[in-house]
This record gives C-alpha cells, structure tokens and sequence, in this order.
C-alpha cells in the first residue's frame, strides 16, 4: 500500500509524537508514505471563516498535487480529513465553482480533475478488509488486557455525508481495530462528541467543560486509555488535561493515545520509540497492563 | 414486535422520571410518530409529546430517538430498529421536560429574540413590495427553511455545558437577516452576534447540521456570518483575531504557526490573556511538545501566497 501522507501542521508541530508513530507505524505495516510537502494547511474550519475562496483553493492544489502523484491521500488528523472532504464534496458538486478553482491555481501549474484520488483518515485504511488482514498478519504484541476508549473528532464523523463511517452516529472502525491489536474497545456516549478543542481560546471554560465529560465518561466506563485520531483532540484531552482536572476538583490522569501510537505498540514497539513520554499525562500505567 | 423504550415523566405522580416499555408490531410504512400515536391511542392514553402536522412542516415532533434529536414524523420507525428490537425515546436534551416527551422551549425562544429576528430596512417602507434578486434571496434561502423543531439545539454539543450560548438556532436565523440584501444593520448584529455566548463559541463540531431536518444546517450558517463579521472589521474579540492570525500564518508560510496563533488570538496587551497561556505553554516547553521556534514553511510557498494575492483581486 501507498499513499501521499498529508501531515497536517499539528503532527509536525504541537505533537511530534504523532508524526513519528505514524512514521513507526508505516514502517511495522509495510506501508510506504509520500509526504506532501509543498501541500498547505488544510485551513482547519478557520481560514474558511476569513476567505472561504482560498481555503477551497489551496484543498484543490492538495488533490491536485495528489493527482499529480497519482496516490490516495491518507491524513492523520480528524480535523483535516474533514475539512478536505468538505472542499472535495464542494468542488465536485459544483462545476462553475471547480473551473473558478482552476483559475486559481493554473499559473502553479496544478489542476484540480476530481474523482481521480480519494481521501481516507489513517484509521480508514486500516479499518477496510484489507487493513485488518494487515494488522492481523503483524501484529507481534497484543494489547491483551487494555481496556481502550476511542474518539473518534467531531470532523471524521460529521456531517454525515461526507463521513467515511457508514453509520457516523455509531461507528465501529476504531474499535475493529483496537480489537485485531488485541485491546478491549470501550464503547461510551461521548466517543463520538466533541474534545472543545476549536473554542478553547474563546472560551476556555466551556472548552474544558467538554473535554472533561468526555474524559469523565471514558473513565467511567473502564477505559485505561482514550485513543484518538485527532492531534487537536490530543491537544485538548491531554495537554489540558491538568486545568480540567483543576476545575473539576478530580483527578484523571487518563493517558491519551494518538492511534498510530497504539498500533504501532501492538507491531512491538515500545512508549519511548513513540514518544510516549512526551505526553503531558503519564502514560506509566499502561507499562504494567502491557507487561501483561 | 419491537420494544419502545420511552422516558416518562409526571412530576405530580412522581418526581423522578423513569423508563417504561411498549411492545408495538411496526406496520409497514410507519412512521416513528404513527407509532407513538399507536401507543398512545392504544397502549396509554397518558403518553405526553407534541405534534401537529405530520409532514415535516410544524418542527412540533422532535424528540430523541436513540440518542439523536430527530422529527418523529419525517423517520420510518424500522429504520431506527436496524441494530436491535428497541428503540429509546426520550424527550429533546439541553431544555428541561415538563412532561414525558414535552419540554419548556422558552430558552430556546428567548435566544430566538435575542437575535432580533425581523427585518431592520435601511430605508423607509417603499410604496410597493421591497424587491430581492434571486441571487440575494438564494443567501437567506437555507436558513429561512428552518421550522424551529429544536433539533439542534436539542444536541448541540456547546449548550450540553453552557446555556449562555445562544445555540445553532437562533444564530442560524441570525445569518438570514444578517445577509438579507434589505436589512441595514448588519454591522449592528454581527458586533452583537461577536459577542461572548456569539458566534465565536460555537465548536465545530456539526451536530447541528446532522440533526437539522431541512436544509437549513445552522453550523455552515454560523460560518457565514463569521465571514460577514470579519468582513465587516468586527475583530476586537478572541475570535475574529483566532481567524486572521491563523489566515496570516498560512499565507506566509502555507502552514499554521502554533506558536503565534494563541498570542495573536488571546491579544498583545490582553494581560490576563496571555497570563491564562502560561501553564499549558510552560507545561509543553518542558515536556518539549512546544512547536519549532524557526517556523518552517512549505515547499513552493510562493505558490500559495500567489493564490491568497490573485483571490484578494477577486
């Protein structure tokens, strides 16, 4: 399998940690990944609420670049997989608007086709038939005894249309995969609710206020860890985790895993090749439910 | 047969509400709101919900059916049987029920008001008709579809924590007289509309488009009038800044600059502001989770801000 691998501006920044698990993660799976360096930040939401116009633009110069490379694209954040999807489902569904896109980008020599490459989350690819043989063919240390919360971001699953889950309301693509690792998926209300993340500097209280009943529900139904597909999701859950737990006058301490972290643990590699420990909440606890 | 599972209420009976259970064949056909008129008519005379039209019109069916608000009149009740035998009902979330599956709307009305949801023209009443092309009715066209069945409000994710919000409904129905081609206070509302509770605490997060039964889809709304505000130089708030300063960091480098992005948005001289990013700033320098100070850009950069210059002169 390969793909073009749109990082997303977060995996190369904020958590580090994601890009190399990923990196580890391709490498335990035979997967090749082709990043995409001259593509642009996919907007996250935001610069769409400056200049929608360009937002779709530089989407389309991504597609066409993948064109161009004649690959899928596989993104590892839930924010960009939705917001690619989004400017796709625009462009195709509009043909004025696509030749207005074109425009744009002609002089950089791209042109946006469409139909021609799709776009799929990481936890897309490994949850298709043929991911799941995969996983199940490599898997050389199974997380028997982790007991693993998914959440999934808000962007992979809403809006529905332009969802890759077939049911967004229930979906069950990171819990396949969590059990082919060998974990024991958690299934709770909020795995599919939103961290807060986008609002976190507008509103910070109501931003942790949701993390943290997403956290507190987690908890409460046994989960030892959250896994997310989501930098931003990450962001919020862990790295905010100790204002959360200062505001709600509990303690957590819930480690948060980005998904290639754990797959890349089940292909048999240990926190610190992942960078485990650069986590804001300690993922110590998971050392022992590992050793078995 | 399948099983209803509905939340009751009667506060006079009994204070605490409690789940009772209805067997009901599913005629062929049947909508999820025939089927609670079946139970109601049949089964318990005593079932409380609304409803009135039927054809998805009224907006009086919402109700939570396995989780998600939804019209009980514009649903196949075997559709919502697909991975089991039972279906929950319970009454719309973020308002308070009053009985079974009826709640108090006067939040949601209130923040209905509070958008001032009539037209302010810019001019006195002309003799006839004021006239809209139809590429400015096609502006307001999806929110003015909205029937105000509460769906959204029902599961927004933001008002689950903060009722200050004013919540996808009343801002959606904003955005259909903040772009009315014959409104003249669209500077007035937007500043309104940024304040907090606004526009610029809605989350992201889409529920409201996937619960909305028409096309009105509040979130895509709200982003309007986000664009509208910026447009308008509404931008001494956290928000508007959040979306220039992430817009300047793409169009220098194609990528996002996390460092000034929390400085740019919080303010320069917002003391307190910047005095709030400390513990999580100080947190991930030592946990060495702060992003590369040299900030690098993209390959072919040049690209992308030609993009940005060559939009600008459209």
């Amino acid at each position: 399998m390969k793909f073009a691998l749109f990082t997303g501006c977060v995996a190369k920044g904020a958590t580090r940690e994601l890009m190399l698990s990923t990196t580890r993660a391709a490498e335990g799976l035979g997967i090749e990944f082709v990043e995409m360096k001259s593509a642009a930040c996919c907007g996250a939401g935001v610069l769409s609420e400056k200049t929608p116009l360009v937002a779709d633009a530089l989407n389309a110069r991504t597609f066409a670049i993948a064109e161009e490379q004649e690959l899928d694209v596989v993104t590892i954040c839930s924010t960009c997989q939705g917001v690619l999807k989004k400017t796709e489902c625009h462009i195709d569904s509009d043909p004025g608007y696509k030749k207005k896109i074109n425009h744009l980008l002609e002089e950089g020599g791209h042109q946006y086709t469409g139909g021609k490459i799709k776009v799929k989350h990481f936890a897309n690819i490994l949850s298709t038939e043929e991911g799941l043989n995969l996983l199940r063919e490599k898997v050389k240390r199974p997380l028997a005894g982790l007991k693993a919360a998914a959440f999934y971001g808000c962007y992979v699953l809403r809006p529905s249309e332009l969802s890759l889950y077939e049911d967004s309301d229930n979906p069950t693509g990171l819990e396949q995969i969590f059990e082919i690792l060998g974990a024991t998926p958690v299934y709770y209300d909020s795995r599919t609710k939103c961290c807060g993340f986008p609002i976190v500097m507008m509103n910070k209280e109501t931003s942790h206020d949701m993390a943290g009943n997403a956290l507190i529900d987690a908890i409460e139904s046994g989960a030892d860890c959250v896994v997310t597909g989501c930098p931003l999701c990450h962001l919020s859950l862990d790295s905010y985790q100790p204002e959360i737990e200062k505001m709600n006058k509990k303690g957590y301490s819930v480690p948060i895993l980005h998904l290639p972290q754990l797959v890349a643990l089940a292909l048999g590699y240990s926190p610190q090749e992942l960078e485990m420990d650069k986590h804001i909440v300690s993922t110590a606890r998971l050392d022992k439910i590992l050793e078995g | 047969m399948a099983t209803f599972r509905i939340k009751r209420y009667n506060p006079e009976k009994q204070p605490e509400p409690y789940y009772e259970e209805f067997q009901l064949d599913i005629p062929q056909g049947a909508t999820l709101l025939d089927c609670m008129n079946q139970i109601k008519w049949t089964l318990d005379g005593s079932f409380t919900y609304r409803m009135s039209c039927r054809s998805a019109i009224c907006g009086s069916c919402a109700v939570k059916a396995n989780g998600h608000a939804l019209l009980a009149c514009q649903r196949q009740a075997s559709h919502l049987v697909k991975n089991g035998d039972t279906i929950v009902l319970e009454p719309l979330g973020n308002m308070k029920p009053i009985k079974d599956l009826v709640v108090d709307f006067k939040p949601f009305w209130d923040k209905i008001d509070k958008i001032k949801p009539y037209l302010q023209p810019k001019t006195r009443a002309p003799e006839k008709e004021r006239l809209q092309s139809p590429e400015q009715f096609k502006r307001i066209d999806d929110s003015s579809t909205c029937i105000m069945c509460g769906s959204c409000y029902s599961d927004c994710n933001v008002l689950e924590v903060n009722d200050k919000f004013l919540g996808p409904a009343a801002l959606a129905k904003a955005q259909r007289f903040v772009e009315d081609s014959r409104d003249g206070k669209t500077h007035e509302r937007v500043k309104e509309l940024s304040k907090p509770g606004g526009i610029w605490d809605c989350t992201h997060c889409a529920e409201c488009v996937e619960r909305c039964p028409k096309p009105a889809r509040p979130f895509d709304r709200i982003k309007e009038v986000m664009t509208v505000a910026l447009e308008e130089r509404v931008t001494n708030n956290t928000g508007a800044r959040h979306a220039i300063s992430f817009t300047k960091s793409i169009k220098s480098s194609g990528r996002l600059n996390e460092n000034t992005l929390p400085v740019e948005s919080v303010g320069y001289f917002n003391v307190k502001g910047l005095f709030d990013l400390l513990p999580v700033g100080l947190r991930m320098l030592f946990k060495g989770k702060i992003p590369p100070i040299l900030h690098k850009s993209i390959d072919d950069v040049d690209d992308v801000k030609r993009i940005f210059m060559e939009a600008d002169k459209e």
